[in-house]
């Protein structure tokens, strides 16, 4: 009540546009002068922070209760765990989403991140662990009591109401006056550009406007955070990427929550403040999207993010904060080491396609290389696609722009791939991957990821 | 009859365009003899019902044609009996068809929404009443109702009005879960998960989104269990008692003595609502359609 009744003290502007957005945020969050969390990303390079905390054997931590502000997490997912009979679908997640933050859950599917989801939403209840929602257990709470929405995969729009009568529904639902009801669907039928569609069933529109009519649906009853099912799933290419940018640009002039679940990396990427990587069950990097790409936890996030080389390596040593990695039959290189990397243990070097560099002669003392052989070449625009491979038989990528000035060459010949010192990183074989932090740039929240077998 | 005319003639337009061989223009001829033979095997005895309320018989039974009259139809409820038996079949009909149709529509959702231990119990005891002879279900609602003994905690029922009630509620409510179940297998259940993340309880959830929404189902199973109620004769003779009859009993008991033009004029009647409830009931769920926006 105190949150609608700022809201009219405000005066919503019935014109619509930027100045209604402005003012429904305002409705959305009173505290003004609170501190908003920064959206400037990571810088590259973090390993020694890091590399701080590392327990060994996989024991949840303790929870670090002063750098988990409880006032400024609008959720948190207190080491929640879901059962269906023997499956695990969630295991042990652990983690809190900041106010007006973009949260995107990442991994293939029956990997939980739609579990979690709707854990959040209150369709499912967690087997273990403990859901809060502004500091408040929400475990036990039905839906309908939730001061979160979701727009569906499908979008689940009621076909048989108008498009206002859908936008109208969750305010009927909870008793809003009648003059606010009218006041609040258009402002966000005008938010979500379809102003003029009022009256159409929703048969009667395109994919991309369903998907509208879904968000200010679920934006209707200024939630304290938006949950997004895959959404832009059922959309073809092109209007997906728009609906991207609007999706973004939505969250930026109202300031809510957004809690995105796809499996869609690009779109991940592209869109979120910060990333929970997840994979059977298990969460096993959070961390901005230059975190994931350029410092992933684990094979499968290195994986699963982007395309990656990953050599079998052991590690041979330590030189200062550089791990010492054996590759490729009797090579050494110096690399950085993902937590988790124990001396002398079976580990994996991960150098990005797009790092690497091929070079014909033995590379200088400031680069570090492997020799290959071309196996194939594919020029495609931009960069031309490498197929290497190494004395073993493991097959790389590289991804040589104009810059690296090589003579004609064909298959069958042998060049060095080479990749800058900070280029390549060292992860723990997949399943093992230690407890790691995802580092906030503003250290307000701590995210912790702990290791499962 | 005349309603086939318009859809028939372009499709047989179309089809000479293709079948030019001899035996494929007698087989064409022969479909459309046997199509015509199959409709009038359909409507000839609907046709006679129809033509004898125009009959002023000699004698008690109305059965071989007279002479053209519009006297039964200027005095339609002159059988007084015949018709208070008709008002009874159509209050037992609303009645039956009303706590069947509610009954059986939570049963189907039930069924089809969740899975709970005993869901395929119960949808084997919903066909039951359905493959079960009727005359064997009416001779043991008869032995259920008149022994006090066997289940109804010494309460015995005298014949009539409750009893029949009773026993059309009872093999209405299968035939309405079966309705209604097939109808709304292809239901989106996400649409009450977004009733309710929005705000709806459940009960709003079921009032405002899934009610109507199967609607149109509900209605159907509503007419098909009116139509078998009215309809019954098996089951009602048993359970009926000797004072209460409703109106199949009472032509039945009626046809060893006299059947008086008034039953068909009463049956035409009848034939003419169900039409015309039919009729409506398609106009509605196609504009329905156009307005949802399904082609």
């Amino acid at each position: 009540m105190l949150r609608l009744a700022r809201g009219l003290a405000q005066g919503i502007p019935s014109r619509i546009g930027v100045r209604v957005t402005k003012s429904l945020a305002v409705a959305l969050h009173p505290g003004i002068e609170r501190a908003k969390v920064p959206r400037s990303r990571g810088i590259r390079g973090r390993t020694a922070e890091v590399s701080e905390i590392q327990p060994e054997g996989g024991r949840p931590l303790p929870p670090l209760e002063g750098a988990r502000p409880e006032a400024d997490a609008v959720i948190s997912i207190d080491h929640v765990t879901k059962r269906f009979g023997a499956f695990v679908a969630v295991d042990d997640a652990h983690f809190d989403i900041a106010r007006g933050e973009f949260f995107s859950m990442l991994g293939p599917s029956g990997c939980g991140k739609t579990t979690t989801l709707r854990m959040i939403a209150g369709f499912e209840q967690p087997s273990t662990g403990e859901i809060r929602l502004d500091g408040k257990d929400m475990s036990r709470v039905p839906p309908y009591k939730r001061q979160v929405n979701t727009v569906f995969q499908q979008y689940a729009l009621f076909p048989h109401m108008n498009v206002w009568d859908n936008v109208a529904f969750g305010l009927r639902a909870t008793k809003v006056p009648k003059p606010e009801i009218s006041k609040r669907v258009n402002d966000l039928l005008g938010v979500v550009r379809l102003a003029g569609f009022a009256e159409r069933r929703p048969g009667q529109l395109s994919g991309g406007q369903q998907q509208r009519v879904a968000l200010a649906r679920a934006l209707v009853n200024y939630p304290r955070a938006l949950l997004l099912d895959e959404p832009l799933g059922a959309l073809d290419l092109k209007l997906r990427q728009a609906m991207q940018l609007e999706l973004k640009r939505i969250q930026r002039e109202l300031d809510i929550t957004f809690i995105f679940v796809t499996h869609d990396q690009e779109e991940a990427l592209t869109m979120s403040d910060r990333i929970a990587v997840m994979n059977e069950g298990r969460v096993e990097q959070i961390g901005t999207p230059e975190q994931i790409y350029h410092e992933p936890a684990s094979v499968f996030v290195a994986g699963f993010i982007g395309m990656a080389n990953l050599l079998p390596a052991r590690v041979d040593g330590r030189d200062g904060e550089l791990a010492i990695a054996r590759v490729a039959g009797d090579h050494f290189v110096r690399v950085e080491a993902a937590p988790g990397v124990a001396d002398g243990a079976e580990a994996t070097l991960m150098v990005r396609p797009e790092r690497a560099h091929l070079r014909v002669d033995e590379p200088p003392a400031g680069l570090i290389g492997i020799p290959t052989d071309v196996v194939d070449l594919v020029f495609q625009g931009p960069v031309v696609r490498f197929e290497l491979r190494i004395a073993d038989g493991t097959t790389l990528v590289a991804h040589v722009g104009p810059e690296d000035d090589l003579p004609l060459l064909r298959p069958g010949d042998r060049v060095w791939m080479c990749w800058e010192p900070g280029a390549g990183r060292l992860l723990a074989p997949s399943g093992h991957s230690a407890p790691m932090p995802g580092v906030d740039n503003t250290k307000e929240l701590s995210t912790i990821v702990r290791s499962h077998q | 009859m005349t309603a086939l005319a318009p859809t028939t003639a372009p499709r047989r337009e179309a089809m000479t365009g293709t079948v030019t061989s001899p035996s494929g223009r007698v087989g064409k001829a022969l479909v459309n003899v046997m199509a015509v033979l199959a409709l009038g095997y359909l409507f000839l005895p609907i046709f006679v019902i129809v033509l004898f309320s125009f009959n002023e018989p000699k004698g008690k039974f109305n059965a071989v044609w007279q002479q053209f009259t519009l006297e039964n139809w200027l005095h339609p409820f002159s059988d007084t009996a015949l018709t208070d038996a008709l008002i009874l079949s159509i209050e037992i009909a609303v009645l039956a068809s009303l706590v069947a149709t509610v009954l059986g529509t939570f049963l189907a959702i039930a069924l089809v929404r969740y899975r709970f231990r005993g869901g395929s119990g119960v949808n084997f005891f919903l066909v039951l009443p359905l493959t079960t002879p009727e005359i064997v279900l009416g001779a043991s609602l008869l032995t259920l109702f008149l022994e006090p003994h066997l289940v109804l905690a010494n309460q015995q029922f005298t014949l009539g009005f409750t009893t029949i009630l009773l026993a059309h509620i009872m093999f209405c409510v299968s035939y309405v879960a079966m309705t209604v179940k097939a109808r709304i297998r292809g239901f989106d259940w996400t649409l009450e998960d977004a009733a309710m993340d929005l705000g709806a309880s459940p009960s709003r959830t079921f009032f405002k989104v899934t009610l109507p929404l199967i609607m149109p189902g509900i209605l159907a199973a509503f007419l098909l269990s009116f139509a078998l109620s009215v309809d019954d004769f098996i089951i009602t003779y048993f359970v009926s008692g000797p004072s209460t009859t409703t109106f199949p009993v009472r032509i039945f008991g009626q046809s060893r003595t006299a059947t008086p033009p008034q039953i068909n004029v009463l049956a035409t009647m009848i034939l003419v609502v169900s039409v015309s409830v039919m009729f409506v009931a398609t106009w509605f769920g196609q504009r329905r359609q156009r307005r949802m926006g399904i082609s």
